[in-house]
């Protein structure tokens, strides 16, 4: 037990590695940051364009599927290891001399686009076909349906499982440790192997599950909320 | 076969939903001012008959005019023609993520493309009409079934339709919020609003009605006078039908 305790919680190490873990963490942070916002307004399109109805839509909706299909069954690790090492290969102006971060927010934005945009269907599908029957036959287009009645619906029904994606994708931010980000978790690596003392791990892991937390309580929060709603609409 | 004259014309319509004739053949007109009843068992047609009325189905045979415009011949603007059709349903369908303004002034602005402040008094003057401007700032959760049925007609009023389409609005309510209800349609036969309704409330269609239709399996087997549908009706499956009506303590 005390030999554990000094590989993982020495009071010593653990002072020495504060500020490369959190200088770390704030990469996983900003990572985080901008992979959300970018998942939320790229998921919401494909949500869409998977419903669209009509013939004309059809390749639309087929690509939108072969796009979940494809990024749901495949580890962020490769999506990651693709990116780092393919797309520089490319030598394509635009895109093929970024940072591995930049990278790294790539994969997770691709990764997760694909799981949110389930999330997202399954809201949008869940709202009863009356309410878009009510809108249309007051006139509103398809557009101004789905825009003023079903995704106002949709969305506030998918936050608690959208949240429950957004604390994976936090921590999936440590996978991009491994393709050449110094984020929390390669700090914690580099520390390790230095030292051969594993308190970096402990310090990282903490930081996350600060972040994770309040977030994971907050989606309880909502859920709870929600069900009082709707007990309260029944009687 | 011609629409001339009436304001709305169904010719030989039929609705097929699979190997299910839902409509067979309908033949009915409407005139403008006036209010005619669709009567008939449950499954007899009557909402697919509303529906293809304002493009919600496509009918699969016959035609279908408007305000001497055909839009049964797929060229019609959908959105133009449902702005002059208003229908209200029975499950009401108000939006529930609205206040009741909200709901009553949505078409107002996007659709009539009026600006905040005009669909707004467009839908206020509305509530006040209904009554319920008192509630104009709460969630249709929180009001009784006879009135978010009542802000479901407003919503529907506040496009300004030359044809309203009632279908078995008082069907989910209690049986003391039926009447207002009832006697809002009733102000709005006053006011001259053409309209077509599904009920079972056949006091109601005898009082209002200038014509009764009695559909049954998809087909209009009798039309006529409401004087001469209930008192006197000519089909024995309405006479049928009716002394159901009547067992049920209906008429
Ligand atoms: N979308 C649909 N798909 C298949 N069958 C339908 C659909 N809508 C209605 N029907 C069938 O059409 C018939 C007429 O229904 P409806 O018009 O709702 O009758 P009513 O309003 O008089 O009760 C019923 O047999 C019903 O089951
Ligand atoms: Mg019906």
């Amino acid at each position: 037990m005390h030999r554990v305790l000094q590989d993982f919680a020495d009071p010593f190490y653990f002072r020495q590695v504060l500020p490369d873990i959190w200088s770390g963490f704030l990469i996983n942070v900003h990572m985080m940051v901008i992979a959300e916002a970018l998942v939320l307004v790229l998921a919401l399109v494909l949500a869409i364009v998977r419903g669209l109805p009509g013939r004309g839509a059809k390749p639309f909706r087929g690509l939108a599927i072969v796009y979940t299909d494809f990024f749901r069954g495949t580890p962020l690790t490769i999506v990651a290891y693709a990116f780092i090492l393919g797309v520089p290969g490319l030598r394509y102006a635009g895109i093929s001399n970024y940072s591995n971060e930049v990278y790294g927010i790539m994969a997770l934005t691709v990764v997760y686009t694909a799981y949110v945009t389930e999330v997202y269907r399954a809201g949008i599908e869940s709202v009863h076909g009356s309410q878009r029957m009510a809108a249309r036959s007051l006139g509103l287009s398809y557009g101004q349906a789905m825009r003023y009645v079903v995704l106002p619906q949709a969305i506030r029904r998918v936050v608690p499982p959208l949240l429950n994606d957004f604390i994976g994708l936090q921590k999936d931010t440590a996978i991009i440790g491994a393709i050449g980000v110094t984020e929390a978790a390669a700090q914690g690596q580099n520390f390790a192997s230095s030292y051969f003392n594993f308190t970096g791990f402990l310090v990282g892991a903490v930081f996350f599950i600060y972040l994770t937390i309040p977030l994971a309580r907050f989606t309880d929060h909502l859920i709870k909320q929600r069900e009082l709603r709707e007990r309260a609409a029944m009687v | 076969m011609n629409a001339n004259g009436h304001f709305v014309a169904l010719e030989g319509v039929t609705k097929r939903f699979g190997d299910l004739e839902v409509l067979r053949r309908v033949n009915l007109t409407v005139e403008e001012h006036n209010v005619v009843c669709l009567i008939g068992a449950s499954g007899s047609g009557k909402s697919t008959l509303l529906r293809c009325i304002n493009l919600l189905e496509k009918v699969d045979e016959g035609r279908i005019v408007v305000d001497g415009e055909e839009i049964t011949n797929g060229q019609v603007d959908v959105n133009a023609l449902r702005r002059k059709i208003g229908i209200v349903f029975q499950a009401y369908n108000l939006f529930p993520h609205m206040t009741v303004l909200q709901n009553v002034s949505l078409a107002p602005r996007k659709v009539r493309g009026l600006d905040r402040e005009t669909s707004r008094e467009v839908a206020m003057e509305l509530l006040r009409r209904i009554g319920l401007e008192d509630k104009a700032n709460e969630f249709p959760d929180r009001l009784s079934g006879g009135q978010q049925q009542r802000v479901a007609i407003a919503r529907a009023l506040a496009m300004n339709p030359r044809l309203l389409l009632l279908d078995e609005i008082t069907s989910a309510l209690d049986p003391q919020l039926v009447s207002e209800v009832l006697n809002l349609v009733r102000s709005l036969t006053e006011v001259g609003m053409t309209m077509i309704i599904a009920t079972h409330e056949m006091t109601f269609a005898r009082e209002v009605s200038d014509r009764v239709c009695f559909l049954d399996g998809g087909v209009i087997y009798e039309q006529g006078p409401p004087e001469q549908i209930f008192s006197n009706p000519s089909e024995p499956r309405t006479r049928e039908f009716l002394a159901r009506i009547i067992e049920a303590g209906r008429l």
